[in-house]
């Protein structure tokens, strides 16, 4: 097929001729390629191999990056290494005591909830990554992880650092995955303002430093500062965890719109290992499942025990199916730890 | 001989394909060339029959791979501006050098309008004028990169 029109050893004189033949031919393959690939996601599997064959490439190209890191590594003094590992110490402490009462709250947490036992955290399971320095595309914000459908990573999979959200996986190859992050232009994380618990979207700005969010009325209680956190809406986040913080609010007399503006908490461009979290299945603050699973229903006391047979007749279409009355229990649960400070 | 030329027309889209995906600062990736599109031009100028068509959809289908929203976009650019070349390899081939980059400036403002076209078309627009910058970088690299490519392409013949 690759020498197909442009043949090796064709005459002179017939080559216009088949030139434009094969455009033709390559042009039709690539628009149907686009198509398949845009429309019906014919062409994952496609993809998949040719990331496969792609990933050797990009190991290499991100080899003497990765060589140099090493070499400053190994070479790092006795101080500085002594200086890091007290830094680190205290820095453990410090979690230590901020988490000493998680254990007691969690169990007050579930008995608030009429629950039998407190709920297990949402997140089942991490898997630390590497970001491999090479370059996806300059203008988008993209970044390639070292780990891929060989390591059970799917698409749509959250991302996450230390300090927050970073993005999602766009496409999985068989060792490797593309990200998209939460500060590329055509992405849009589902956030609620962790202050007044009014949601709103924040969409990437196109630099590794800012969110935007444009859909927030001119009188929306939102100021410089506010902490933003994923709502758990839109079926890709779990709800709860730390985005951005407000840097930027504009009101402006004749528009209807707030022009504000967030600092994500990851440090996106900094990072060199991220996490990529699994999340229980059927957890209510989990990102698909707002509806307990029926098996659930049976360790809920009695305080939704009237709601809660009807929850589980409807709880076949997910989310914003069920009438207003029985997607409230859910819903107050899921705001309940936020939403008693 | 044949399989000669054709190896290092691989080569010589590899090393492109790594100078393309090598990480640089932000603000010496706006001003990278095209350097994969610039190989894919020399090859449909200078040996229309080894390169050609083929290479340009396959060299931008790798493109895709590693950058493209959607399979098939950088495919149809490359395969549109390398059908241009061959179709005027003559032509261009006489030209001195100065003029060889204008055409190559045009060469590759046409690939970037097919991209930006199918970028909104697709719905993953980036509409940043930066991205218009590589047509010119790429223009004024052409007469050094022409040289190198010739220089690897001639030397084991």
């Amino acid at each position: 097929m690759a020498a197909f029109g442009t043949g090796g050893r064709r005459p002179l004189q017939g080559r216009g001729g088949s030139a434009g033949l094969s455009f033709t031919f390559y042009a039709v393959l690539a628009v149907i390629a686009m198509y398949l690939d845009q429309r019906q996601h014919y062409l994952e599997r496609v993809r998949y191999g040719l990331q496969a064959a792609a990933y050797p490439i990009q190991l290499a190209v991100s080899s003497p990056p990765a060589a140099w890191h090493w070499l400053t590594d190994v070479f790092q003094t006795r101080d500085a290494l002594r200086a890091e590992n007290a830094q680190l110490r205290s820095q453990q402490r410090d979690l230590e005591v901020r988490t000493m009462r998680y254990e007691a709250l969690a169990r007050e947490n579930g008995a608030l909830r009429g629950l039998k036992a407190a709920l297990p955290p949402v997140a089942e399971r991490w898997l630390a990554a590497e970001i491999v320095t090479v370059q996806v595309n300059g203008l988008r914000q993209r970044v390639l992880l070292n780990r891929g459908a060989t390591n059970g990573v799917f698409r749509g999979q959250a991302v996450l650092d230390d300090h927050g959200l970073i993005g999602q996986t766009t496409h999985v190859g068989p060792w490797s995955a593309e990200v998209i992050l939460i500060t590329d232009p055509e992405h849009a994380v589902p956030v609620r303002i962790e202050r007044t618990g009014l949601a709103t979207l924040a969409v990437g700005a196109g630099d590794t430093s800012t969110l935007a969010l444009p859909y927030l009325p001119a009188n929306a209680d939102i100021q410089r500062g506010d902490l933003l956190v994923t709502s758990g809406l839109g079926g890709v986040f779990p709800e709860g965890y730390p985005v951005a913080r407000v840097t930027e609010v504009h009101r402006d007399a004749v528009q209807p719109l707030a022009q504000v503006r967030a600092a994500p908490l990851a440090r996106i461009d900094m990072d060199t290992e991220v996490m990529l979290v699994w999340f229980r299945e059927g957890h209510p603050a989990a990102p698909s499942a707002v509806i307990p699973a029926p098996h659930a229903v049976g360790e809920v006391k009695a305080g939704n025990a009237l709601l809660q047979p009807q929850a589980a007749e409807h709880a076949a279409p997910p989310g914003p199916g069920p009438a207003p009355a029985t997607g409230a229990p859910p819903a107050a649960a899921t705001s309940a730890p936020q939403g008693t400070p | 001989m044949s399989g000669d030329s054709r190896l290092r027309l691989l080569l010589s889209a590899l090393v492109a394909l790594i100078l393309t995906v090598l990480p640089l600062p932000v603000w010496a990736d706006v001003l990278r060339p095209a350097f994969l599109v610039l190989t894919v031009l020399f090859w449909s100028v200078n040996a229309p029959r080894t390169g050609g068509i083929a290479f340009g959809f396959f060299a931008g289908l790798m493109l895709d791979v590693f950058q493209g929203p959607v399979l098939g976009e950088h495919a149809l650019a490359l395969a549109l501006i390398s059908y241009i070349a061959v179709r005027e390899h003559q032509r261009i081939r006489s030209k001195p050098s100065f003029q060889q980059a204008l055409i190559v400036c045009a060469a590759l403002v046409i690939y970037e309008v097919v991209l930006f076209a199918i970028d909104g078309w697709t719905g993953h627009p980036v509409t940043s004028p930066l991205r218009w910058v590589h047509t010119v970088t790429g223009a004024l690299i052409w007469p050094p990169a022409a040289a190198i490519l010739a220089y690897g392409a001639g030397r084991r013949a």
